[in-house]
């Protein structure tokens, strides 16, 4: 498999015309869209639309029955989470999903997994290379819990903290991965006013920081049209909107899918 | 030829490095990992450093600003800048920054070293206000990537341009160290001001080296000796014993990796000798008592039975006092099962010396600390003064007096107004640019106005009662000492904060502020819920929990002849807490009664009249300096008085 670069502003992933359904229901119909290496991406939409099970897709975790998923350049038919994961995909979930009984350090460490390369046995022992690569990982991790500034609880359980360290946890696992394309699901959901302007500073630090490509779902407009360099609208699993923030909000569809229109 | 007496700084540290080169001299958590610098690498840094400053144009006598939290780097920075002759300005760095503005205008700031983007960009926002400004250095890089501004520099880079003038000219950086002398101003310290603009206290060497030299001889302190520097650096207090102390004893200075693991990081470093306000003591205490309370019946039970052990003879036993076998005995096992397990979670346990200074404490809280065996002292100085005029003696501690003067210093009180004054060899030169203040405040004899009012005891202990002029009267000639009172007050875990009234009354009134963390687990054990701060503080069983207190201080009050009559009749719990933000406290939370007065107008007129609610306005600014309006009604509830108890004997 050849590795292609690509380069900032050229397009990264693209999908193209994708349905998605369970049985009868029909979860995804027809989307097309693409992300460009380095802007942050957002897809909206009202409970229901769709946009977690766009992200599963994208992420290898469904398979849609019909359409194409182009990432960096290569077309994939059906792709294993992992293999996502070893092409540069990280994610993180709507529903926190940490180790709660693992502490905030180790749950980013399990973030690198991807990168270790020693064996079980002398990671048993902690020798040798082993151990070199250990203290790298540590320093790759430390740096993370710099950038979160999440070292008051380094070392505390995860099940222990507030919901918003939670998911800042979370994304630091993500980025222990060094994605290239970084999906997160909700980062802002059930969070109040000052965690959530955390969350925006870290999700454009990172962008900015690290270069990375980001692709977030959010129900909540105001955060989203003030962090995005585009927007696409989803409803009742197809398209009904997508462009620059603004564009998006003075559609008229988007505006109707929101406020409950159609009357 | 070489100047080789110590009486500077700079020089100190050339000795440290020749001397002591491996000895650790600064210590900072990074990436989890305590960092060492020794004390070569602080004479190396601040050398590099110091002399790319030359090069960017910095002049002997120039001002160079510097804000951040501690960290080595910027303590280099104060030894760069003396170096080449230079002057060092810290500031606060949670000023804001109008604040910051006035500061590095009056100062004439001509390099600004701050420690991160938040700070470049609070500078930035003030740069066209203060036209002396020609570089910002600073010494984090994350999120200053697209800042390309020419008059931006990064640390390194700066220490880079030095390294190249020292390859070029490698007897300068000497040169310009042995030009100064002792009598040259050393650093510009701005005080954070009750009142009006902060003013700049200039200091000399003489001042500083003296004050670290003579502090230090009081406590033998050595290079051994470890400290853990977190809090900020343009307070006096830190610049004496993180800076001027360190480079006389050599001993090494810790900074915490940032203002949230000062505890974990303290327990870490375990310092031998350790300073804080009463109100970190008091917080410390607060949250044991919590958790304590968490803890199962037989650990509250030995904890209860050994804190009382301890209450009986632990302080005997600091100070070697004569105590009878079966105490010391109940100590020792308290010691092993109670004492020194709490003292290791607080990070107590290796310290020989702990100071409070900055407000009294409460003696409750000052003697818990000494049972347990932590030798914690009192200090009493200012920043005219570097931190240095009375210091307690290890064998006569007491909770009620700050102790005799210092070696070398002298105390006066002036009979008319009861000011205390002082003479030390850490009396500043004078303020900055305000020859006026300066003339006020220093006599021709050099004896130093303090504001505060005191009184000498028979053997020579000083006593603070309160600021001189915030002592006044209650219109029956009654003496009221507000401080006073309120730390009576804030002794209670339940109350953090409180401002009493009564100058020129009738009576005495108080503002209480609820502490949200001790008052908030209260009632979650009570299961009364609340939605916010101002909710739980408008609570009726918060108000009678605080009722309690103020009864409490009223009895104690009754018994103290001279202030029996000024026991507090009404208060009332603020809906908001009092904020150096909003300009209610000073930066080392000090009370501004005068802003407070102002803003609380309509609730103070309330107090001295007979309602029982009244609604206030105010504007509050939220951490991100956006500002916000609050409207509340205020309860306000009367509380017991007493007779005074020995007024006739």
């Amino acid at each position: 498999m050849t590795e292609q670069t690509v380069n900032p502003g050229e397009v990264l992933l693209e999908v193209e015309d994708i349905s998605l359904s369970f049985g009868a229901v029909r979860a995804i119909s027809d989307v097309s869209f693409d992300i460009k290496k380095g802007e942050i991406r957002a897809i909206i939409g009202p409970n229901g639309a769709g946009k977690t099970s766009m992200l599963n897709c994208i992420n290898g975790f469904y398979h849609p029955q019909q359409g194409t998923i182009t990432y960096k350049g290569q077309k994939r038919s059906q792709m294993k989470p992992y293999e996502a994961a070893a092409q540069g995909i990280a994610r993180t979930f709507q529903n926190v999903a940490l180790f709660r009984g693992m502490t905030t350090l180790d749950n980013i460490m399990t973030g690198r997994n991807l990168k270790m390369k020693s064996g079980l046995f002398s990671s048993m022992l902690w020798w040798g290379s082993a151990q070199k690569e250990e203290l790298e990982h540590r320093r790759y991790v430390e740096d993370i819990i710099d950038f979160l500034e999440i070292e008051a609880i380094r070392k505390t359980p995860v099940g222990r903290l507030p919901y918003g360290l939670q998911k800042r946890v979370e994304l630091g696992r993500a980025l222990a991965a060094e994605p290239e394309l970084l999906l997160l699901d909700e980062p802002m959901a059930g969070m109040n006013l000052e965690e959530k302007e955390d969350m925006c500073r870290f999700i454009l630090d990172v962008n900015d920081e690290f270069g990375t490509t980001i692709c977030l779902i959010e129900h909540d407009m105001g955060v989203v049209m003030d962090i995005s360099d585009r927007v696409m609208v989803l409803d009742y699993g197809g398209k009904i909107g997508d462009g620059l923030p603004e564009e998006v909000r003075s559609n008229q569809k988007v505006i109707d899918a929101y406020l409950g229109g159609g009357h | 030829m070489t100047n080789t007496a110590l009486d500077t700084f700079p020089k100190l540290i050339r000795r440290n490095a020749k001397e002591r080169p491996d000895v650790p001299a600064y210590r900072e958590k990074e990436f989890g990992i305590w960092q060492t610098y020794s004390w070569k690498d602080v004479y190396d840094n601040s050398r590099s450093f110091g002399l790319g400053l030359v090069e960017l144009g910095v002049t002997r006598g120039d001002a160079v600003a510097i804000i951040g939290s501690n960290r080595p780097q910027l303590y280099w920075v104060f030894s760069a800048t003396q170096s080449i002759g230079a002057l060092p300005v810290p500031l606060y760095q949670d000023g804001v920054a109008d604040e910051i503005q006035y500061v590095l205008a009056h100062a004439e700031a001509k390099v600004v070293v701050v420690e991160d983007q938040e700070q470049v960009d609070k500078v930035l926002s003030i740069m066209d206000q203060c036209p002396t400004i020609k570089y910002i250095i600073y010494k984090e890089p994350r999120g200053m990537r697209h800042y390309k501004q020419p008059f931006i520099k990064s640390y390194t880079e700066v220490q880079e341009i030095g390294q190249a003038l020292d390859a070029k000219s490698p007897d300068f950086f000497d040169a310009e160290c042995d030009k100064a002398v002792s009598d040259d101003i050393a650093t510009l310290l701005y005080t954070s001001g009750t009142t009006g603009r902060p003013k700049g206290v200039m200091l000399s060497f003489r001042n500083m080296v003296e004050a670290g030299r003579l502090s230090v001889e009081f406590e033998n302190l050595t290079e051994k000796d470890k400290v853990l520097s977190y809090l900020p650096m343009a307070w006096v207090g830190d610049h004496l014993f993180s800076y001027s102390q360190a480079a006389t004893a050599g001993f090494s200075v810790n900074c915490p990796e940032n203002a949230e693991t000062v505890l974990t990081d303290l327990r870490e470093i375990g310092p031998t000798y350790y300073f804080a306000p009463p109100a970190i003591f008091e917080n410390m205490l607060t949250q044991m008592m919590i958790r304590i309370e968490d803890a199962s019946k037989i650990k509250q039970k030995l904890f209860h039975y050994f804190i009382d052990v301890a209450k009986k003879c632990g302080v005997e036993i600091l100070e070697g006092k004569p105590v009878p076998l079966m105490d010391r005995l109940k100590y020792a096992l308290g010691n092993a099962l109670i004492y020194g397990p709490l003292k290791n979670t607080l990070g107590f346990s290796q310290i020989r010396v702990a100071y409070t200074a900055g407000a009294p404490m409460g003696p409750e809280v000052f003697k818990f600390y000494r049972s347990l065996g932590v030798n914690l002292k009192q200090l009493y100085g200012q920043t005219e003064s570097c931190a240095y005029v009375c210091i307690q003696n290890d064998k006569d501690v007491r909770p009620d007096t700050v102790g005799p003067p210092a070696p070398g210093c002298e105390i006066m009180i002036d009979e008319a107004t009861g000011e205390v004054l002082y003479k030390s060899p850490g009396a500043f030169v004078g303020y900055y640019k305000n020859e006026e203040a300066t003339k006020e405040t220093k006599t021709e004899t050099g004896w130093v106005h303090t504001g505060d009012a005191g009184i000498m005891t028979d053997d020579g202990q000083l006593k603070i009662i309160d600021r001189a002029k915030d002592v006044g009267k209650l219109r029956d000639g009654t003496l009221f000492a507000p401080q006073y009172i309120e730390n009576k007050l804030k002794f209670f875990p339940f109350i953090s904060e409180a401002v009493c009234h009564g100058n020129d009354k009738e009576t005495v009134t108080a503002f209480i502020n609820i502490d949200l963390e001790a008052v908030g687990n209260w009632a979650e054990r009570r299961g009364i819920s609340y939605a916010s701060y101002q909710d739980l503080a408008n609570r009726d069983e918060v108000y009678a929990q605080i009722k309690e207190c103020v009864e409490q201080v009223n009895q104690d009050l009754a018994i103290d002849s001279e202030l029996a009559g000024a026991q507090i009749s009404r208060f009332l719990v603020l809906p908001k807490a009092l904020d150096a933000d909003d300009g209610e406290l000073t930066r080392t939370r000090k009370v501004r009664r005068r802003i407070i007065a102002e803003r609380y107008e309509p609730l103070i007129t309330a107090l001295f009249s007979d309602v029982s609610v009244a609604d206030i306005q105010s504007e509050m600014t939220f951490e991100d300096g956006r500002k916000g309006q609050l409207k509340a009604t205020v309860k306000i509830a009367d509380a017991t008085t007493y007779p005074a108890m020995r007024a006739a004997s």
